[in-house]
């Protein structure tokens, strides 16, 4: 057995996993009847679907060929994302203006050219429209500094 | 002339200084996410939707909806002067667009895309104000088994809109259906998937399962790919297209409007399909066939014409069988939630200000686009000159204060992050994550419909069948299914969208 499309064949594999969890998941809740369907009913006929279908995609992916899974870029997923977990720490400890510089500068190490000079104009650009917009403007509750 | 009435009704509710306010708002922030690529509707209107809380109902979906149909404007934009769509409806654009911009003539290309995307969108206008009671009247009539097929034909519709393989675009859906489930079931009180997470009890909020797949991957996404944006034509003349322009294009725009009004109504359909449609019609059925891709300003009339008209008849499922056929109708359910809106035919007779409302703005929206677009062509060119990495932190702010004022918290945010990761998986294994937001919304509706249709026919699933509309729904899917997979369509979906 070859793996020839590589995307179908992971992708069936994902859906199987899931499909599976969330199966497993839904025997934890009352099964009920067809007339009567208790809230395991559903969750399970479409994670059995789910299966079915990953199966499918697997096998396709052994069948025929397609295309290889392009590699994993992790700087800018690892950067991006990060930045927006400590933001999501940093806003309701620091504040906004701690937030957003944090994140702005941590999320622009992912792009392909970093000037700081250019980051921090940016970070100073968006703090001041934010606090007017977000804070001023449409009278969402933030914290804004640290203190 | 009930038509009229209500069409004034809507007037009057869309002529408020703050409904035409907002109306303007949308549709300048739908122009500008439209032009730049990389930010599209679906995660602008996903970012907004916090925001919308303190406002009206009425003047929330207003603005939103300008949001849409402005992209629509906007992305043509793009595609014209720097050969990069800026937005997905608006690839084709670019195959003639650029062309004529090339050979000196895009102020004709883009006053051609916006004249036409006027009329499409003012057909589309009255479309919508013809069709959506008579269709509501019937949907009052239906029953749970009939919403639950309604349900089936709007999601196989959904499959036709994905590319790639069709097992996979169904497989996201059933994905979807099942995270929609998550959180506590109505019917039992029980916590469905929730591992004792208090925040989950409530379920999964879509506009953060919209932020992650749509909005994080995308700026992810791009910032894999090289950035290559340049400006050809900063200076736009000859706005004014010629008699022979005229002439030449009324038949594509006719035509591209009466394929987006038909393909935005269908389950799945939308600005997107409209237009790939529209472009491979009108390059076999136009006089100028011959000159397509080099250039012809029917190439860029038809599809322009026929992503507005999509994008607006694409509001009749949703206002009046409650059912969104693409994910930017799905966040339109979320936002009418949001403002305890139950979407369904009940909308405009129960509130008919807000439903007429709606329609009205988008024709004054319309029109505020021509007149917008045209003269500050300059204004959006200059934007298109900002780079990308001055671009991308911003849109990720917004996108977490959108997230984090859902509830005041950042478990939101975090969960926005965990679907930011998943989406990246998805797009490495070519997964389409559209179906999975419709999926996602409609979950628990279906559920609800097959539970209440099988308690009523005591368990009996022929229920489905014996009910004509239902059994109508069925088979309608079926035969869209069999169209889908069919061998001949299949390859034609296929060179449509390498296109």
């Amino acid at each position: 057995m070859k793996v020839r499309d590589p995307q179908d064949f992971w992708a069936g594999l994902m859906f199987m996993v899931l499909g599976s969890a969330f199966m497993w998941l839904a025997q934890n809740y009352a099964y009920g009847s067809a007339a009567k369907m208790g809230p395991g009913y559903f969750p399970t006929m479409l994670g059995g679907l789910l299966v079915a279908l990953g199966l499918i995609t697997l096998l396709r992916g052994l069948v025929f060929d397609g295309q290889a899974i392009s590699r994993f870029n992790w700087k800018p997923l690892m950067l991006v994302m990060g930045s927006v977990v400590v933001f999501g720490i940093a806003l309701p400890w620091l504040g906004l203006v701690v937030a957003i510089f944090a994140m702005v500068i941590i999320s622009a190490l992912g792009g392909h050219e970093f000037k700081l000079k250019e980051v921090l104009i940016l970070a100073v650009l968006l703090t001041i429209g934010s606090v007017a917009v977000f804070n001023y403007g449409l009278q969402l509750q933030f914290p804004i500094w640290p203190w | 002339m009930e038509i009229l009435s209500n069409l004034l009704l809507g007037l009057s509710v869309a002529l408020t200084p703050i409904n035409l306010a907002y109306c303007f708002a949308g549709v300048l922030l739908g122009t500008l996410i439209g032009v730049l690529p990389g930010i599209g509707p679906v995660a602008t209107i996903a970012m907004l939707l916090p925001a919308t809380f303190a406002l009206q109902p009425v003047t929330a979906l207003i603005m939103l909806a300008g949001i849409y149909y402005g992209a629509q404007y906007g992305g043509s934009t793009s595609a014209i002067l720097v050969n990069i769509p800026g937005e997905s409806s608006s690839v084709v654009t670019c195959l003639d667009g650029y062309q004529m911009a090339r050979n000196g003539r895009a102020g004709a290309a883009l006053s051609i895309a916006a004249l036409g995307s006027f009329f499409a969108g003012t057909v589309a206008t009255i479309l919508i104000a013809g069709f959506a009671p008579p269709l509501a009247e019937v949907a009052l009539k239906f029953g749970p088994a009939e919403y639950f097929s309604l349900m089936v034909l709007g999601l196989t519709g959904a499959v036709v809109l994905a590319h790639g393989s069709l097992v996979k675009a169904v497989a996201m859906i059933v994905l979807g259906l099942l995270l929609g489930l998550v959180g506590t079931d109505v019917n039992s009180g029980v916590s469905r998937f929730s591992f004792n997470v208090p925040e989950l009890s409530d379920g999964i909020n879509f506009v953060v399962v919209a932020m992650g797949v749509f909005a994080f991957t995308e700026v992810i996404v791009n910032l894999e790919l090289k950035e290559k944006r340049e400006v050809l034509f900063k200076k736009v003349t000859g706005l004014w297209p010629t008699k022979a322009d005229l002439k030449a294009v009324t038949p594509a725009v006719l035509r591209g409007t009466a394929i987006g009004s038909i393909l935005g109504i269908l389950p799945g359909g939308g600005a997107l399909l409209s237009s790939f449609a529209a472009y491979a019609f009108e390059k076999k059925v136009s006089k100028n066939r011959a000159n397509f891709g080099k250039g012809a300003i029917e190439g860029v009339a038809a599809p322009e014409s026929a992503n507005n008209a999509g994008a607006q008849t694409s509001f009749i499922p949703l206002l009046t069988l409650g059912i969104p056929s693409n994910p930017v109708m799905a966040l339109m359910v979320g936002a009418m939630t949001i403002h305890s809106i139950q979407p369904g035919p009940q909308i405009m007779t129960a509130q008919p200000e807000l439903f007429w409302g709606m329609i009205a703005s988008m024709w004054l929206g319309n029109l505020m686009l021509v007149i917008l677009n045209l003269p500050l062509i300059g204004m959006w060119v200059k934007l298109l000159t900002v780079p990308y990495r001055m671009l991308f932190p911003a849109i990720l702010l917004f996108c977490v204060i959108g997230i984090y004022s859902l509830s005041n918290n950042s478990f939101d945010i975090y969960m926005g992050v965990l679907f930011g990761f998943v989406g990246y998986v998805f797009v490495k294994l070519a997964c389409e994550p559209a179906p999975l937001l419709l999926g996602f919304i409609l979950g628990p509706m279906m559920e609800e419909n097959l539970r209440r249709a099988m308690l009523l026919s005591r368990g009996d699933a022929t229920v489905f069948l014996t009910r004509p509309i239902s059994l109508g729904m069925l088979i309608a899917a079926v035969i869209l299914l069999l169209i889908i997979v069919a061998p001949s369509v299949r390859k034609k979906r296929e060179d449509v969208f390498v296109e």
